[in-house]
């Protein structure tokens, strides 16, 4: 059950972004789940409702978009599909597969309530 | 409302503190290990026996995670060996903060290798890197051949899977080489090991691999500080 640590630090993360724009509270945290790590996003969801209480996120929603696992080989190229079994050799070759995308967890965007102030780009 | 990129890995704190870990265990020459398997596995049967094997040939020290108890840190002073236990208390993993902290009474100047067993969970402890060296997945034969496939993320990760109790194979009824070729297919790259702590099988080849594992930590250049 690390989710709970993994929702406090998306709680801090946000935070910390949010203060820096000067942002007074948090409507919406958007994080991308890789497919190949080994949060569950139902215990996540759960995790960062009790997380976020009494911070900035305090009635932010948690918006997960799951990313896919990709493989590749190093000689044939992407591989579809391959969690099939979870062989991450070249059906090929038989070389070992790279994994390019999957096994992050990644908060890409929050949206917040700013202050109405002038910013420079 | 206003959107705000963040593109923030959410392990970042931890992989920070990971780094500055390695940093000083690589200016040591120091080999580390995080050991890692389901309770009950073997994990510091292994280190028992690890000890024992190098005993007078390698200065060995142990950190030891579990929720609660200092038993297995215990376990690894009767050998004569250092230890320092961390509780967790409900925590299922170590992180590289939790190192750090223990590093701070617990000094690894002139040590050859240090392992850190970390918490019995073959879950979580996949997401924190601690700065080790090395990763070392521990299975034992007895609980049959589809743990790399339920916990993929875990198997993938090692660099060293160690199969242990082969002496349970026959009693147990499972299937060793089932559990061999499944760890092959998720990590085909790792180095696999079968063994039995209790018997001794097959413990010469780890123990072999290991010393040439420590000698050649010290042989790599030192990293230049960033700080």
């Amino acid at each position: 059950m690390h989710e709970i640590s993994i929702a406090i630090s998306i709680v801090e993360i946000a935070e910390a972004s949010a203060r820096k724009h000067g942002a007074r509270s948090i409507q919406l945290v958007k994080l991308r789940l890789g497919e190949f790590t080994t949060i569950v996003q139902e215990a996540l969801e759960f995790a960062f409702e009790i997380a976020r209480q009494d911070t900035l996120a305090a009635h932010a929603t948690l918006v997960v978009e799951i990313v896919p696992m990709v493989v590749r080989c190093s000689s044939c190229g992407v591989i579809p599909n391959p969690v099939r079994d979870i062989i991450l050799s070249c059906p090929q070759c038989g070389l070992p597969l790279e994994i390019m995308a999957g096994e992050d967890i990644q908060l890409e965007y929050i949206e917040a309530e700013t202050e109405n102030i002038a910013w420079s780009v | 409302m206003e959107r705000i990129a963040v593109q923030t890995n959410v392990l970042k704190a931890n992989q920070e503190a990971a780094a500055e870990n390695r940093l000083a265990f690589e200016q040591e020459g120091l080999l580390v290990m995080n050991l890692m398997s389901g309770p009950g596995a073997g994990k510091t049967s292994l280190l028992e026996a690890t000890i024992g094997a190098l005993r007078g040939q390698c200065r060995i020290a142990v950190i030891e995670g579990d929720l609660q108890t200092d038993l297995d840190a215990e376990r690894i002073r009767a050998l004569g060996s250092r230890a320092h236990q961390i509780n967790t208390g409900t925590m299922c993993h170590l992180d590289a903060r939790m190192i750090a902290r223990a590093l701070q009474d617990f000094p690894v100047q002139g040590l050859d290798l240090l392992f850190i067993e970390n918490v019995g969970n073959l879950i979580c402890p996949a997401s924190y890197d601690l700065g080790e060296s090395l990763r070392v997945v521990l299975c034992s034969v007895a609980e049959g051949p589809e743990k790399p496939k339920k916990y993929p993320v875990m198997f993938h990760k090692a660099d060293v899977v160690i199969l242990n109790k082969t002496d349970l194979g026959l009693p147990s009824g499972e299937d060793q080489s089932e559990l061999e070729k499944n760890v092959r297919e998720v990590n085909p790259r790792a180095k696999i090991f079968a063994l039995s702590c209790r018997t001794g099988e097959g413990l010469e080849a780890w123990i072999t691999w290991l010393r040439e594992a420590v000698a050649a930590q010290k042989m790599i250049p030192l990293p230049v500080s960033t700080s």
